[in-house]
C-alpha cells in the first residue's frame, strides 16, 4: 500500500532515502536543503533500517565519507546546496574516477559565491559538464515536483549502481521548500550482506575472500592504461546517452513554438503554455528530465515542426547550450530567465515569448 | 475548480500552518495541492507568506503573481498583495493593525475581526483557524469535514485533543465574516 502525504521536497528526499534502502547519509547543513538532514534526524533510521545518518564536519568530509561507504558496495548519499556542491567537486571527480555509485542531491540557490539562499538553476553547467576535473559525467536527474523528488531517489540509486557512476538530483529552492501531495512507495529493505556481495562483489571492497583483490582508486600513472580507462568511461557515457534519456512533452503535437525548461522553470513554463494556448498560440512544453544524458535526439526531432524555441531557466542561460547543440542553427533558439534568486512569473515568460517571436 | 490563494502576515501568526491545513484538507477531498512558502531572511521576525493552490487538475506553476484570493493579516502584506488579486477575486483581511484599508472596487473585500474574536474566545492560538473559517464561508473550496481530517493529518497525535477547539474557531470564523463591497 502506498501512502499519500503532504510533504516538502526536502523532507521527501529523506523519507525516500530510508524507503529505498539507503545505507548511509552524510551531510552538512545549508539553506535551502537543511530539512533533508533534519528530517533524517527526526526519523532516526538507524533505529529501524540501520541506515547511518551523520552530520559531518564539512561538505568535503561528507563527500569523502560517501566515497568510503560507496567503496564497500553500500548505497550512500549526501545532499547540499550550490556552494556546498562546489566544495564537493574534487570528491565527485574521484567518485567518477573510481567508478563508485552514489547519490548527491543539489537543492540549488543563487550564486556565484555565497550568493543568496533563494532558488536558482545556475548550477546546470556544474552538474552536467563535470563539476570537477577530468573527462567525466554525473547522471543528472531534474525533478519538477515533490513526487519526482521521491521517485528520483529510487531511480538515481538504480542508475548509479547500474552504471557504477555517481548520480545527482539537481533540484532548486522551490522544489525543496514547497509541499505537494506525494505518494510514498513501500519501503524496500536495505540489502543484506549476501546481496551486497552478489551485486557488488566483483568490484567493491567487501572483505577479501577467495577472490582477486578489489582495489578502489582513481589513480593510474601509466598514460596508456589511463587512456584505456578513459575510453571505458566514454563507452559507459555513450550507453547512458542511448538508453537512459528521459523527458516529457506537453501539448507538442501541433506546436509551432516550444518552451524548453526543466525543474521549477518547467512548471512555470507549463503555466505560460496554458496562458498562451488560451490566446490561440500553438505552443508546447519540452521538459528534459535527465539533464545528463540530455534528450538531444528528442528535442531535435521535435524542432523540425517548430518556428522557434524559448529556453526558460533561472540562470543567464546554461541549458540553452545543449538545446542549441541539439537543434543546430535550423531555427531560432532564445533564452529567458531571471537569476540571482529571483523567480520569473508565468506572465513574464508569456511576455518574453511575445517579444522574441513577435506574435 | 482551481483556487490560487496567498496567505500573508507576520511570522508567528500561523500563516504557514493555516496554509498547510488548507492544503491537507484539499488532499482529503482528492484535490491536487501545492504549498509554497516564502523562506529565508524575511521569515525571521518579519513577514511570512505562503501560496496555496487547490485544483481538480494537475497544477502547473506553484509560483503565481495573481491570486483568486488574498488572505491578509498585516498592513505590509495588504500593501504588497492588494494589487495582485485578480479582478473579481477575493481579499479577506483582519482589521487588527490595519491603518490603510483596501481601496480596490473591482474585487470582493471581506473583513474578519479574527484577532479580537480569538481573544474573546480566550485562545489567541486559534486565530488562524478563525480566519480560515471566514475564508471557507466566502469560498467553500473544501468541506469542513475534510478540514477536520486535514487537521488530524497535519497535527501530531499529541495535539489531536486541540482539534475540537480549532473546529469551533472555524465555525466562529464562518459567522463573523463581514462583506465590505457590493458583489461585482
Amino acid at each position: 500500500m502506498s501512502e499519500l502525504r503532504l510533504m516538502k521536497g526536502n523532507e521527501v528526499i529523506a523519507e525516500a532515502a530510508i524507503r529505498c534502502g539507503c545505507d548511509a547519509y552524510f551531510g552538512y547543513p545549508i539553506t535551502p536543503q537543511s530539512e533533508v538532514m533534519e528530517t533524517l534526524m527526526e526519523l532516526r533510521p538507524w533505529e529501524t533500517t540501520g541506515m547511518v545518518a551523520l552530520q559531518a564536519e564539512s561538505e568535503v568530509a561528507s563527500i569523502n565519507m560517501v566515497y568510503g561507504a560507496a567503496s564497500t558496495g553500500k548505497r550512500a548519499m549526501t545532499s547540499s546546496s550550490s556552494p556546498g556542491i562546489s566544495l564537493m567537486a574534487e570528491g565527485l571527480s574521484y567518485l567518477a574516477g573510481a567508478e563508485l555509485p552514489c547519490l548527491v542531491v543539489n537543492v540549488s540557490r543563487g550564486g556565484p559565491g555565497l550568493g543568496t539562499i533563494q532558488p536558482s538553476q545556475a548550477d546546470y553547467f556544474m552538474a552536467t559538464k563535470g563539476g570537477g576535473h577530468g573527462d567525466f559525467h554525473l547522471i543528472v536527474l531534474a525533478p519538477s515536483s515533490v513526487q519526482e523528488m521521491h521517485d528520483f531517489v529510487f531511480l538515481a540509486f538504480d542508475l548509479a549502481f547500474k552504471y557504477r557512476n555517481p548520480a545527482m538530483i539537481l533540484a532548486d529552492g522551490v522544489i525543496g521548500q514547497m509541499m505537494e501531495k506525494v505518494k510514498l512507495l513501500d519501503p524496500r529493505p536495505r540489502r543484506t550482506r549476501e546481496e551486497v556481495l552478489r551485486d557488488t562483489g566483483s568490484w567493491a571492497a567487501t572483505g577479501k575472500s577467495n577472490r582477486p583483490r578489489n582495489i578502489i582508486t582513481s589513480v593510474e600513472l601509466d598514460p596508456a592504461k589511463h587512456e584505456k580507462f578513459n575510453q571505458k568511461l566514454q563507452v559507459k557515457y555513450a550507453e547512458m546517452r542511448e538508453k537512459e534519456v528521459r523527458y516529457e512533452e506537453l501539448l507538442c503535437d501541433d506546436a509551432e513554438y516550444l518552451i524548453a525548461a526543466y525543474g521549477i522553470s518547467a512548471r512555470i513554463g507549463q503555466k505560460a503554455v496554458e496562458l498562451l494556448r488560451a490566446e490561440g498560440v500553438k505552443v508546447g512544453l519540452f521538459r528534459p528530465i535527465t539533464l545528463y544524458p540530455f534528450p538531444t535526439v528528442q528535442v531535435a526531432a521535435r524542432a523540425k515542426q517548430l518556428k522557434g524555441i524559448l529556453c526558460v531557466e533561472l540562470s543567464a542561460g546554461q541549458m540553452i547550450e545543449d538545446v542549441r547543440l541539439s537543434v543546430g542553427s535550423s531555427l531560432p533558439v532564445a533564452h529567458f530567465g531571471r537569476n540571482g534568486g529571483v523567480i520569473h512569473s508565468p506572465n513574464e515568460v508569456v511576455e518574453a515569448m511575445r517579444q522574441v517571436f513577435e506574435f | 475548480m482551481k483556487e490560487e490563494i496567498i496567505i500573508a502576515g507576520f511570522g508567528g501568526q500561523g500563516v504557514l500552518s493555516m496554509g498547510k491545513i488548507l492544503a491537507y484538507s484539499g488532499i482529503m477531498q482528492n484535490q491536487e495541492v501545492t504549498w509554497m512558502p516564502s523562506y529565508g531572511p524575511e521569515m525571521r521576525g518579519g513577514t511570512a507568506n505562503v501560496t496555496v493552490i487547490l485544483s481538480d487538475d494537475r497544477i502547473s506553476s506553484p509560483i503565481v503573481h495573481e491570486f483568486d484570493t488574498a488572505i491578509i493579516l498585516n498592513q505590509q502584506s495588504l500593501d504588497k498583495f492588494e494589487p495582485m488579486v485578480k479582478r473579481g477575486g477575493l481579499l479577506l483581511y483582519d482589521p487588527n493593525g490595519i491603518t490603510a484599508p483596501p481601496t480596490r472596487t473591482d474585487i470582493t473585500v471581506y473583513r474578519t475581526a479574527a484577532t479580537a474574536e480569538a481573544a474573546k474566545m480566550g485562545n489567541a492560538k486559534v486565530f488562524n483557524m478563525v480566519v480560515l473559517g471566514s475564508f471557507l464561508k466566502v469560498k467553500p473550496v473544501v468541506k469542513l469535514e475534510n478540514v477536520v481530517k486535514g487537521l488530524q493529518k497535519s497535527l501530531p497525535e499529541r495535539a489531536h485533543k486541540l482539534i475540537p477547539a480549532n473546529e469551533q474557531a472555524i465555525l466562529r470564523g464562518m459567522e463573523i465574516a463581514e462583506r465590505l463591497t457590493p458583489s461585482c
